[in-house]
C-alpha cells in the first residue's frame, strides 16, 4: 500500500491503495468515477480510455503510481454538464447503442481532435481504431468527430 | 379508429402500487433516472405524482413518467416503448421523463430482450396502456366541468371542451383521472394521426451516456459491497479437482476464497440455466484489483469428467427431459472432420416437396458448395457480472439480463426462496446479443451473497467472459442446386448441421420456389455451451444461402436480383407446398427498393457489388454492398439496406440499430471465430479474438425502410444475416474467388492476397 496523490478532472486527492493498482480500478472502486469503462484489461479495446497530461491512454495499463500529479482526466471531467463539443456532437448524432464503449471512444476522439483539430477520415480510422463498438456504431462515430471539428473550428 | 378491450391483460392497466404491495415501484432504478434533455426543455418536476396504472404516471404540472417495461441492450427500447405510450396518451414527448420498470410480471407482460419481440409483442399493450390514460383524462375532465365525455377532445397533453372553451393540463386532471375506474374499452389511433411514433427521437439515456453516469450493472455498488471473481476451468470437458488456497486467502483485502456449485445438482435446469462449468472457486474482496492478484495465487487443479446426464425441464411443456453431456477434449479439427463425415451421409429429412433425386439426375447442370462457420464469443463490451445481496428472508439483484422474469425463477429455486422474495432490478446493458439470456452469473452472484452474507457485486474479466461458453454453436451447410438445359432451377436441395445444434429453417427460401426440394439436418454433442446469439442459426445460413444463390445465378447467366425475384415471383403465384415460413411479396419488395436505392447494374471501376436479402424475425432485409479494394484490403465503401419490418416506432433509432446490425455481420464473417484445441478456447480476449474495428466499418451506410402500415415486426436482428452474403458475394466479385469458410479473412490470407 502506498499514499499517492493525484489530479482527476482537476480535483487534487490522496488513495492509499497498491501503488501497481491500473488507474482503471482506481478511479471505479476508489474514486468512484465509474464513467471510464472495464472492457478488456489489455489495452485492446479502448473501453478505459483516459486523457492523461491531455493524451488518450488506456487506463487499465497505467499503473496509479504513474500517474501521481500527473493531469487526469475521465469522461466526468469533461465538461461540467455534458457540453464539451465531442459530447454535444455525439448527442446530436444520436451515436450510442447500448452505450458502454462511447466514453472511451469519446475520450479518444477529444485526443484527436486536440493534435488534429480537422481530421480526415484516414486520420479518423487510424486515431480510433483501437476503440472496439460492438454495437457497430462506427458510421455514427466518425460523423460525430466530423461534427465536433466543425463546431470547434472559428 | 380501433377500439381495443382493456379486458385482455387488465391487470397492467391497475395501479402498480395495488398489485406489487408497495416496494417494487420504489425500486425503478437506484442509479440514474433522468432523460437526455436540459433543463429549460423539461418542465421542472411535479410536487405530486398520480398514478394511472402501471405504465406510467402524471405530475402535477402535467409531466409524464413512462415506464419502460424491458431490459435495455442497446436495442433502444427504452425510448421506442415509451414513445408507443406517448403516442395513445397524447402527450408532448418533451414532458416525458422515462424510467426503467421494475420486474414486474403481474403489471408488465414479456420482459424480455430477446427474439427481436420487444415492440412487436408490446405492440398493443403499450398503446393500450397510454389509450386508457388518455381516456381516464378525457371521462375526469367530463366529469369536472359536467359535459359529454366524446365532446372531449386531446392534443399534445391538453383536455380541451370546445363548446364550452374549457381547457386543462393533464396535470391538472391527473389527480381525479387517478380515481376515475379503469373503462372497459378504449379506441387507439389510426396509423395517419400518429404524431410520436414514425419521427425521429433521440435515445433517453444519451446525456447519460455520454457523460459517464453509472448506468451499467457494472457501475452498480451498494454500502458495505465486496467484490467477487471467480475461476473455471480452463477447458471444456473439465472439472475441478482440488484447490489450494493458502496463498491467495492471505493477499491484502482478501475476505474469502471458496468453491460452489452454480446448480446443485438436484437443480432441473431450464433453457436459460446453461452453464458449462458447474463448480467454481470464488474469490472475495474488497476491490477489484485485490481480488484478480489473489485468483492468480490459486493453486487449482482439474480433471476430465466422464459423460453425464444434466436435469433439464422443458420450458413450455414443464417435461422433464434429461441431457446429455459428452466427456472428452474436443478440437476444432475434428470438429471439421466430424463435418466432413456428416455432410457425406444422409441426415434427417425435414422437408420435400415433388422429386429431388430425379430432378437432379436430369439436370443439365448441378452445382455443390459446402459453406462452414466458427464458434462465436458474443464478447458484448461490457463482461459478465451481477450484483447480490442475499439475506435470509430475501434476495436483491441488480444488473445486466436480458431474462429477468426466468432468472428470476431460478435463483428463487436455487436459494431456497419463495419467488416473491426475490427482486431483480434491471440495469443499463453494455450489450447483448443473447448472451445475457443465460443468467448462470445472476445465480452465481446469489450463491456468493447467500454463503458471505454481505452484498457482492460479481465480475468477470474478460478472460472470464470469452472462455466460459455460451457460444454461437459451428455451422457447416451443404448446398445442391439442379439446372435445367434452359438454366430454370429445378431442383435444390440443404443438408445442414452443426456443432451441436443446426441451423436449418427448411420452410424458408427458396422453400416454395423450387418444384423438387430435398432439406436435411443434422447435429453432433458437445460439452462446449451454446446459446442463441444474433438472429440464432439466420446468423450462419443466410450468409451460406444467399452465397450460393448468387453462384447459381452466376451459373444460370442471370443477374442475381433479377433470379432471386425470378424464384419469388414463383413463389407468389404459385407457391410450392404449404408451410412457406416467409411473405414472397414483403421479400420482394426489400429488393425491388435495394435495386432502386443502389442503382443496381450501375457499374462503377474499382467498385464490385453483392447484394443478398433474407427473412427472420417477422421483418425482411436486402443488402447491397459497394466493395474496393484499398491497398490490398476489402473496405466496403458503401452499404445499401432495404428493410421491411413494418410501422417503424423510431426511424433515427431504427437506422441506427440497422446500421450496427449490418457492420456487426461485416465483422464476424469477414473477422471473427472462436477455435478450440484439446477442449481450450484458443482466444480468451481481443488481442487473439479479431473483432471489427474503425478502419475496417463500411464508409457510409444507406438505410432505407419499406413504407407500410404493418404492425412492427423485429429489427433487433434481422439486418445482420444477410449481409455476410451480400460481402461473400462482393468479395467475389473484386477477387474472383468465392469465400465459403468464415471468417473470410482466413482464406485472403492464406491465398496469393496477403492481408
Amino acid at each position: 500500500m502506498a499514499s499517492i496523490n493525484l489530479n482527476v478532472n482537476g480535483k487534487r486527492q490522496t488513495v492509499d491503495v497498491d501503488p501497481t493498482t491500473p488507474m482503471l480500478w482506481v478511479l471505479r472502486d476508489h474514486l468512484n468515477l465509474v464513467g471510464t469503462k472495464f472492457g478488456c484489461g489489455i489495452a485492446a479495446c479502448g473501453a478505459c480510455t483516459i486523457l492523461f497530461e491531455g493524451n488518450a491512454v488506456r487506463s487499465c495499463q497505467l499503473q496509479v503510481s504513474a500517474a501521481e500529479n500527473k493531469e487526469i482526466t475521465t469522461i466526468e471531467g469533461l465538461s461540467e454538464n455534458g457540453d464539451h463539443p465531442v459530447q454535444k456532437a455525439w448527442l446530436e448524432n444520436d451515436v450510442p447503442q447500448c452505450g458502454y464503449c462511447q466514453a472511451g471512444q469519446i475520450m479518444s476522439a477529444v485526443s484527436l481532435l486536440n493534435s488534429n483539430p480537422n481530421p480526415s477520415d484516414e486520420d479518423i480510422d487510424n486515431a480510433m481504431s483501437g476503440n472496439i463498438c460492438r454495437c457497430g456504431t462506427y458510421v455514427r462515430i466518425k460523423a460525430a468527430i466530423k461534427t465536433a471539428a466543425g463546431s470547434t473550428k472559428s | 379508429m380501433t377500439i381495443v378491450k382493456t379486458s385482455i391483460g387488465r391487470r397492467s392497466f391497475l395501479k402498480a402500487s395495488a398489485l406489487a404491495g408497495g416496494g417494487l415501484m420504489l425500486g425503478f432504478n437506484s442509479l440514474i433516472s433522468c432523460t437526455s434533455r436540459s433543463e429549460e426543455e423539461i418542465l421542472a418536476l411535479p410536487k405530486e405524482w398520480f398514478e394511472i396504472n402501471g405504465y406510467l404516471k402524471i405530475g402535477d404540472n402535467g409531466v409524464v413518467t413512462i415506464m419502460s417495461p424491458n431490459p435495455e441492450i442497446g436495442q433502444n427500447v427504452k425510448t421506442s416503448m415509451p414513445m408507443i405510450v406517448a403516442e395513445e396518451l397524447d402527450v408532448d414527448w418533451k414532458n416525458v421523463i422515462v424510467e426503467q420498470a421494475p420486474l414486474n410480471t403481474a403489471i408488465f407482460t414479456r420482459q424480455i430482450a430477446g427474439g427481436s419481440q420487444s415492440i412487436r409483442q408490446s405492440w398493443k399493450g403499450l398503446r393500450t396502456a397510454g389509450a386508457t390514460a388518455r381516456q381516464m383524462l378525457r371521462e375526469a375532465a367530463a366529469t369536472t366541468w359536467k359535459v359529454p365525455v366524446n365532446e372531449i377532445t386531446t392534443e399534445a397533453g391538453i383536455l380541451n371542451h370546445k363548446a364550452s372553451g374549457k381547457s386543462a393540463g393533464y396535470g391538472e386532471m391527473a389527480s381525479a383521472a387517478a380515481k376515475i375506474p379503469v373503462p372497459k374499452e378504449v379506441s387507439l389511433k389510426e396509423v395517419k394521426d400518429f404524431k410520436i411514433i414514425g419521427t425521429p427521437k433521440k435515445n433517453v439515456d444519451g446525456l447519460n451516456i455520454v457523460t459517464g453516469k453509472p448506468l451499467y450493472g457494472l457501475d452498480y455498488r451498494k454500502e458495505g459491497m465486496l467484490i467477487a471473481m471467480i475461476a473455471h476451468p480452463p477447458a471444456f470437458g473439465m472439472n475441478l479437482k482440488s484447490v489450494d488456497d493458502s496463498g491467495a486467502k492471505s493477499m491484502p483485502g482478501i475476505k474469502d476464497v471458496f468453491t460452489i456449485k452454480t446448480y446443485n445438482e438436484d437443480y432441473s435446469k431450464h433453457m436459460f440455466d446453461v452453464a458449462a462449468f458447474p463448480d467454481l472457486v470464488v474469490v472475495v474482496g474488497n476491490s477489484t484489483w485485490e481480488v484478480m492478484n489473489a485468483r492468480k495465487a490459486l493453486k487449482l487443479e482439474w480433471e476430465t469428467f466422464k459423460d453425464y446426464e444434466e436435469k433439464f425441464t422443458h420450458f413450455m411443456t414443464g417435461n422433464k427431459m434429461p441431457k446429455k453431456v459428452p466427456a472428452g477434449l474436443e478440437s476444432s479439427a475434428q470438429h471439421a472432420q466430424l463435418m466432413a463425415e456428416f455432410s457425406a451421409k444422409p441426415g434427417k429429412v425435414v422437408r420435400k416437396d415433388g422429386n429431388p433425386e430425379v430432378a437432379f439426375k436430369k439436370a443439365a447442370k448441378v452445382i455443390e458448395r459446402t459453406y462452414t462457420a466458427p464458434f462465436l464469443a458474443h464478447n458484448t463490451m461490457e463482461p459478465m457480472n451481477f450484483f447480490a445481496h442475499v439475506t435470509d428472508d430475501k434476495a436483491e439483484l441488480a444488473g445486466p439480463t436480458q431474462t429477468p422474469e426466468f432468472m428470476e425463477k431460478s435463483v428463487a429455486a436455487r436459494l431456497g426462496l419463495p419467488l416473491e422474495k426475490v427482486d431483480i432490478q434491471m440495469t443499463r446493458m453494455g450489450g447483448g446479443f443473447g448472451r445475457r439470456l443465460y443468467g448462470h452469473f445472476l445465480v452465481e452472484a446469489a450463491v456468493i451473497s447467500q454463503k458471505m452474507k454481505v452484498p457482492i457485486k460479481l465480475i468477470y474479466s474478460r478472460e472470464d467472459d470469452m472462455t466460459d461458453g455460451v457460444y454461437r454453436p459451428s455451422y457447416q451447410a451443404v448446398y445442391r442446386a439442379a439446372l435445367d438445359a434452359n438454366n430454370n432451377l429445378i431442383g435444390f436441395h440443404v443438408r445442414a448441421g452443426g456443432i451441436p445444434e443446426s441451423p436449418l429453417f427448411a420452410n424458408r427460401f427458396p422453400a416454395g420456389a423450387v418444384e423438387n426440394y430435398l432439406a436435411e439436418e443434422w447435429s453432433h454433442d458437445s460439452n462446449i455451451s451454446i446459446g442463441a446469439f444474433r438472429a440464432p442459426r439466420s446468423n450462419f445460413i443466410a450468409g451460406a444461402e444467399q452465397s450460393f444463390l448468387d453462384e447459381v445465378a452466376e451459373a444460370a447467366g442471370k443477374d442475381p436480383i433479377a433470379f432471386r425475384l425470378e424464384l419469388l415471383d414463383r413463389a407468389m403465384k404459385n407457391p410450392v407446398g404449404k408451410d412457406n415460413d416467409y411473405e414472397a411479396n414483403r421479400y420482394a419488395g426489400v429488393l425491388e427498393l435495394v435495386k432502386t436505392k443502389s442503382n443496381w447494374g450501375e457499374e462503377q471501376p474499382g467498385v464490385s457489388r453483392g447484394v443478398s436479402a433474407y427473412f427472420c424475425h417477422n421483418s425482411y432485409v436486402a443488402h447491397v454492398i459497394d466493395l474496393v479494394m484499398e491497398k490490398g484490403k476489402p473496405r466496403v465503401q458503401k452499404l445499401y439496406c432495404a428493410v421491411d419490418c413494418g410501422i417503424v416506432v423510431n426511424p433515427l433509432a431504427a437506422t441506427n440499430l440497422v446500421e450496427g446490425g449490418s457492420v456487426d455481420g461485416i465483422g464476424q464473417s469477414m473477422y471473427s471465430g472462436l477455435t478450440f484445441t484439446d477442449g481450450v478456447p484458443d482466444q480468451n480476449n481481443f488481442d487473439k479474438y479479431r473483432m471489427i474495428r474503425h478502419r475496417e466499418a463500411p464508409n457510409v451506410i444507406d438505410v432505407h425502410f419499406v413504407q407500410n402500415e404493418i404492425d412492427p415486426t423485429g429489427l433487433g436482428e434481422p439486418p445482420f444475416p444477410p449481409v455476410m452474403g451480400a460481402l461473400a458475394n462482393a468479395l467475389h466479385k473484386a477477387t474472383g474467388k468465392r469465400f465459403y469458410s468464415q471468417p473470410f479473412i482466413k482464406d485472403m490470407e492464406t491465398s496469393s492476397m496477403k492481408m
